[in-house]
């Protein structure tokens, strides 16, 4: 273990460790994507998957045992995200000095990699909201526990938590987008054969995951999912 | 010989401590022939001539190789052209009326000595760290007796043909030297003679840089844009991947 | 302190002269291994001599400081080289050895370079290609993996190992990388943004020097064991040459004050294929690799002031004057000739260009006849830097080039420890009067500067420490004292002077008189004119110079007016070196001495020596010795290109 301090101690260190929660997390979104697109399959198919979902693993797993592990893997992955992100973002800022240039001209590769700070903000704050909304449905109109199907179509319907969900997708995109590109440099994915798919790659994912999601509750609204 | 007549607003700080400020600067009848630096030579001897004190900025070769130029035109290190040095910015990129912002570089591992000249030993001291092959003088063998593939060799020297100079810091919006510490590194990782330092290189140069008050790197690319030499984010891979690698070596 | 009269003992060893440099280093004293660190050496300069020497004797264990003014050592003019460095490995097996590179330079230094000196540096030359990649420079490599090379500057072998068109700038790395290895460890304290303003001597030995901290103003004295100039040639005195603008002679030259000999400073070399000035603004000039006069044909337009652009004037109204002189070397005459030619040409009303100062590089044929991509991946760089710079496009019309002041084979006397006529003060690299005679072939400085810093001087160093022993003299002495309040006079005069024109215009007003009067070519009255010339703009400098600002900060002024005055000094012993040397030689062509064909005559009779000048006051005439040059292998022959 030393040798992990060691690696987190260095600025290098902490990026390898926010690149790969993040690949951690964006494998995750990726995955819940894909599982929340069975909601236009119909109701019993989407609860059925939520009931695999808390029953996979069993009996050599207790009920939900798997998905604990997994919430832990992810608790932990946002954790060690954001610490990194915050410690390296204030190192930055301070490294940035005090006398701020009068002009400076953008010369970076994308917008997005500007928006990745503010943008991973947000996501925690769409994350919070989330969780209330639809783990919790601390914050839903008429959350009934063991019917996410239900869930997620009346929480849909009040459309102006459906527009923060669109909204919200737009930094997820740039997140990701930038994120794998930048994950990739972090984590030396960077084989001249590849090198030059890393950024189309990227893009193509990250516009597919903020397409997938927009649809559910475009879907809602729509009244096309009931 | 075409001459334009162009406003300047110069960043001038008298010393390390002291405040700053832009100072505006009319330069008329400026040849488009000349280039950037003797601009400001021109800009200096009029200064002079009324008994004020010349702005201060660091040049030496003055045909983009020794690294020393570097002030931020407009915005852009090296100003707008890509790939050169300031001092090999030329006038006639410019037009009769243009304002031109010129700072130095800004960053905390970077202070400002006076007016556009910044402390950039960091860097040197990033190299002493590690950036070297220890090998003392008079115990090496023939030049021959290792060969190394053509396309090592030229991946080597595209990285090697940094010239210390600092755009990258300058650029960088995290005020990260990724740029010049990845591009030693590979020059030196990349090569077999290299390789028995390979790993405490790594380490050694990545904690140097920290310890310097750089700012890290999120992977924006402004540095490769800034560069004078094109020195590609290729090598931040590498450096990555070493400092990586050298925790299981 | 001054030397009464100069001893000029070149302490050559005996021996045949492949074993003089072993027999020497078998005789030499050594420094016991544990006492090395008792002795302190102060470095200037971190160019390829400096840093290389700096690095080398840190490693061997002495404690070494080392100065220069950038604010890098990396940043050396040392950098700036393009085309390479020589080494006698005959990879090729083209025939090439020691023997030969040793013949070449000498006959290329058209034979006022010393045997034994340019013998050992061929030798040596195999190890520094060695060493430097050991080091990790990235030299050229064929396909399978060894070294490339190609041929440079007259030589009929292929013996020039580069990296790309910055084999400066890697060879510095490398010894720039050795330096800070060595500065990690602590063995070496480096000085940057420090300039050296003089040399302290006691007792008839170098015991330290007077630095200004050039950021914060400061003045220090420096104590040491031995010093090492390496502190670079002065082709800036000409005002516009291919150095970079902070190269200077300040420290030769006050050293020189102090008691070294200056040698030969009329040697000179300017090289061809620079680009015209431009303007009045203009800086510094810069130089374009002489491998374009291989495809490109130099001509001018026959008619004189001829403002036609270049593709209107017919073939039969150009005149491609080199091919028509030498027609068996034609565009490829050295450096020298070439030159020359081209100064008659822009003298005689034949120049080209908005300011009629240039002469065209015509690439047209070359791209008719190989097309202009091949062109293209040939020269593409060049042409690109071409282009920037003028703003013109050499695809479309001819490039104007113009010879411009390069290197400086003249500096302070060294024997062959490359110790100076003070002793325990060594110069090294293009400082040195060094190995390269009255003309210095391509490629043969880089060589010249890391032969110096890495192979000879860690080894003279120790036999001039093991049999002098330590200084013993600290800064505090009194002797410091005193030059110390010297250095801090002038700086004073400087700041308070209450003149009105700045120091640049004053150097610029002295560059045009030495390239005019002592330039490519000279005569008895020009130089007896500049002679006249310089003194008198010597007293108006410090009369009129303004200096703004104060000494206690970064003051670029207040550097640039101290080198300009030395400047002054030095260009007037130029014209007095080049008006007693009654020949022509190498880069130093007097217009009374030559053939009927315009070649230069050498007179070896009365001039096969080096003069050596002794610095006898201030208002004094210098005094000059000479070093006499005996030929025992290459025998003195007269050159010919036609
Ligand atoms: C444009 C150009 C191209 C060239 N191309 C080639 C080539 O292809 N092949 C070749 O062999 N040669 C070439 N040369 C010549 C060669 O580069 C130089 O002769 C050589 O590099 C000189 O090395 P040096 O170490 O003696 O001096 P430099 O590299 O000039 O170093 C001088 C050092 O002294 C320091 N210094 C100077 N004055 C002071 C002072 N007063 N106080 C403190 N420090 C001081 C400087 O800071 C610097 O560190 C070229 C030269 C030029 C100008
Ligand atoms: C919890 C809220 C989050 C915050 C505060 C946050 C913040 C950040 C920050 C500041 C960066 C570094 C910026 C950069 O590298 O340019 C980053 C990188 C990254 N983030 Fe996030 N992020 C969050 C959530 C996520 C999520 C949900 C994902 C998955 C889709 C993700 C994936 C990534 C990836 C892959 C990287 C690249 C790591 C690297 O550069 O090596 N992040 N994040
Ligand atoms: C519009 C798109 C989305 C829909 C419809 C959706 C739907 C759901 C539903 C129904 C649940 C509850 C599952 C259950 O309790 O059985 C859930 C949980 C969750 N979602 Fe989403 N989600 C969406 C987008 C996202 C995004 C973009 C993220 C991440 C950035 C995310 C992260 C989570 C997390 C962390 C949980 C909690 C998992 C747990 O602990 O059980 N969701 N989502
Ligand atoms: S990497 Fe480029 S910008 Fe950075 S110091 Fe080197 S040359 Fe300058
Ligand atoms: S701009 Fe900065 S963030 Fe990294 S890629 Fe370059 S160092
Ligand atoms: S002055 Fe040397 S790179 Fe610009």
């Amino acid at each position: 273990m030393p040798r992990v301090g060691k690696l987190y101690d260095s600025t290098i260190g902490k990026k390898i460790f926010m690149a790969a929660t993040g690949a951690i997390l964006w494998l995750f979104v990726i995955g819940h994507m894909i599982g929340n697109l069975k909601i236009f399959l119909g109701a019993e198919h989407f609860n059925a998957y939520a009931e695999f979902l808390r029953t996979v693993g069993e009996p050599l797993f207790p009920e939900s045992g798997l998905l604990w592990i997994a919430r832990i893997v992810l608790l932990v992955s946002v954790g060690v995200h954001m610490l990194a992100a915050l410690q390296l973002t204030l190192l930055s800022w301070a490294a940035r000095g005090t006398e701020k240039y009068r002009k400076q001209d953008q010369l970076a590769f994308s917008y997005a990699s500007r928006t990745m700070r503010w943008g991973g903000v947000i996501i925690l704050l769409f994350l919070i909201f989330h969780v209330l909304h639809l783990t919790l449905g601390t914050v839903h109109p008429s959350f009934e526990p063991g019917s996410p199907y239900h869930n997620v179509v009346a929480g849909f319907r009040v459309w102006p938590v459906s527009l923060f969900y669109i909204l919200a997708m737009i930094p997820l995109g740039f997140h990701m987008y930038h994120g794998l590109w930048s994950a990739c440099q972090t984590l030396d994915v960077n084989n001249k054969r590849i090198r030059d798919l890393r950024r189309p790659f990227s893009m193509a994912v990250a516009l597919v995951v903020v397409a997938g999601n927009i649809s559910i509750p475009l879907a809602v609204l729509a009244g096309f999912v009931h | 010989m075409e001459t334009i007549d162009i406003v300047l607003h110069v960043w001038r700080q008298a010393g390390p401590k002291a405040k700053g400020r832009f100072e505006r600067h009319e330069a008329k009848q400026i040849s488009t022939h000349a280039s950037f630096l003797e601009m400001l030579d021109v800009v200096n001897e009029r200064l002079m001539e009324q008994g004020q004190e010349p702005i201060a900025f660091e040049h030496d070769c003055r045909e983009g190789i020794c690294g020393s130029c570097g002030m931020v035109i407009n915005g852009k290190p090296h100003g707008p052209v890509k790939a050169i040095t300031a001092c090999q910015l030329h006038m006639r990129t410019f037009s009769n009326g243009d304002e031109i912002w010129i700072e130095p570089w800004r960053a905390k591992a970077f202070p400002v000595v006076k007016d556009l000249v910044v402390d950039r030993s960091a860097l040197d001291r990033i190299i002493a760290a590690g950036g070297f092959i220890s090998v003392n003088t008079g115990s090496a063998q023939d030049a021959n007796a290792i060969p190394v593939g053509k396309d090592v060799a030229d991946e080597a020297m595209d990285a090697a043909q940094c010239i210390g100079c600092g755009a990258c810091v300058a650029a960088c919006p995290n005020a990260s030297a990724m740029l010049f510490t990845a591009a030693k590194a590979t020059h030196l990782n990349l090569l077999p003679q290299g390789q028995p330092e390979r790993w405490e290189r790594t380490r050694r140069m990545v904690a140097r840089m920290d310890q310097e008050g750089f700012g890290s790197c999120t992977n924006h690319g402004a540095c490769q844009n800034a560069c004078p030499k094109s020195i590609s984010v290729d090598t931040i891979a590498w450096l990555n991947g070493d400092l990586l690698k050298s925790q299981f070596e | 302190m001054q030397v009464d009269s100069m001893k000029l003992d070149a302490k050559i060893p005996g021996g045949p002269i492949q074993e003089k440099w072993d027999r020497h280093r078998f005789e030499m004293k050594l420094v016991n291994p544990a006492n090395k660190r008792k002795y302190d050496v102060l470095v200037v300069g971190s160019g390829l001599a400096g840093a290389s020497a700096a690095a080398t004797m840190a490693e061997l264990g002495y404690n070494v400081k080392c100065f220069c003014y950038q604010d890098s050592p990396r940043r050396a003019h040392s950098i700036a080289a393009q085309g390479g460095i020589n080494a006698a490995k005959n990879y090729q097996g083209d025939g090439d050895s020691i023997y030969r590179l040793f013949y070449d330079t000498v006959k290329g230094g058209d034979f006022r370079a010393r045997e034994a000196n340019v013998y050992r540096l061929a030798e040596l030359s195999v190890n520094i290609i060695d060493q430097c990649v050991a080091q990790g420079v990235p030299f050229a490599r064929e396909y399978g993996g060894l070294l490339a090379n190609r041929s440079f500057g007259g030589a009929q072998v292929s013996r020039t190992f580069y990296a790309r068109g910055q084999t400066g700038q890697q060879l510095l790395l490398g010894a720039y990388q050795a330096l800070e290895r060595q500065i990690g460890t602590g063995k070496v304290k480096m000085y940057p943004r420090s300039e050296m303003l003089d040399l302290v001597v006691i007792d008839g030995r170098a015991r330290g020097i007077l630095v200004r901290d050039l950021g914060d103003g400061r003045i220090r004295a420096f104590a040491g064991d031995a010093v090492v100039l390496a502190t670079g040639g002065y082709s800036n005195v000409f005002y516009l040459s291919t150095n970079a603008k902070g190269c200077n002679v300040t420290a030769a030259w006050r050293a020189h004050r102090r008691g070294a000999g200056f040698a030969n400073p009329c040697f000179t070399q300017i090289h061809p294929t620079c680009i015209p000035q431009s303007g009045d603004y203009q800086s510094k000039l810069t130089l374009m690799s002489e491998s374009l006069r291989n495809d490109g044909r130099i001509w001018v337009p026959k008619k004189k002031g001829d403002e036609r652009r270049a593709a209107e004037i017919p073939e039969q109204e150009r005149d491609y004057y080199l091919e028509r002189l030498y027609p068996s070397f034609g565009n490829l005459t050295p450096r020298d000739i070439a030159s020359r030619r081209a100064k008659e040409q822009v003298d005689n009303g034949h120049g080209v260009g908005p300011q009629k100062n240039g002469v065209f590089l015509d690439f047209s044929d070359a791209i008719r006849r190989l097309g202009k991509k091949l062109i293209e991946e040939r020269y593409g760089n060049l042409f690109d830097m071409y282009m920037r710079i003028t703003g013109e496009d050499p695809y479309e019309r001819p490039m104007r080039i113009y010879p411009a002041p390069h290197y400086t084979m003249g500096g302070l006397w060294v024997d062959y420890n490359l110790e100076s006529t003070i002793p325990g003060l060594f110069v090294i690299g293009e400082a040195n009067f060094s190995d390269h005679g009255a003309n210095r072939l391509g490629a043969s400085a880089l060589m010249q500067g890391l032969a110096d810093g890495y192979f000879i001087i860690p080894y003279t160093i120790g036999n001039f420490l093991a049999r002098e022993g330590n200084s013993k003299i600290g800064d505090d002495h009194a002797g410091f004292r005193e030059v110390e309040d010297q250095t801090r006079a002038r700086v004073k005069r400087l700041l308070e002077n209450n003149g009105k024109r700045t120091a640049a215009s004053f150097h610029r007003e002295l560059g045009r008189i030495v390239w005019e009067h002592c330039g490519m070519a000279r005569n008895q009255g020009d130089l007896e004119e500049a002679l006249r010339m310089i003194p008198e703009l010597r007293e108006r400098f410090w009369a009129e110079v303004f200096v703004p600002g104060q000494g206690e900060d970064l003051n670029q002024a207040l550097e640039h007016a101290g080198r300009v005055g030395d400047f002054f000094e030095l260009a007037e012993l130029m014209c007095r070196d080049a008006l007693v040397r009654e020949e022509s030689c190498g880069g130093h062509f007097r217009e009374e001495y030559q053939t009927a064909e315009g070649e230069a005559k050498r007179d070896d009779e009365n001039f096969s020596h080096s003069s050596v000048w002794e610095f006898t006051g201030e208002g004094s005439a210098p005094r000059e010795h000479r070093e006499p040059l005996e030929f025992e292998h290459v025998k003195p022959s007269q050159r010919s290109y036609k």
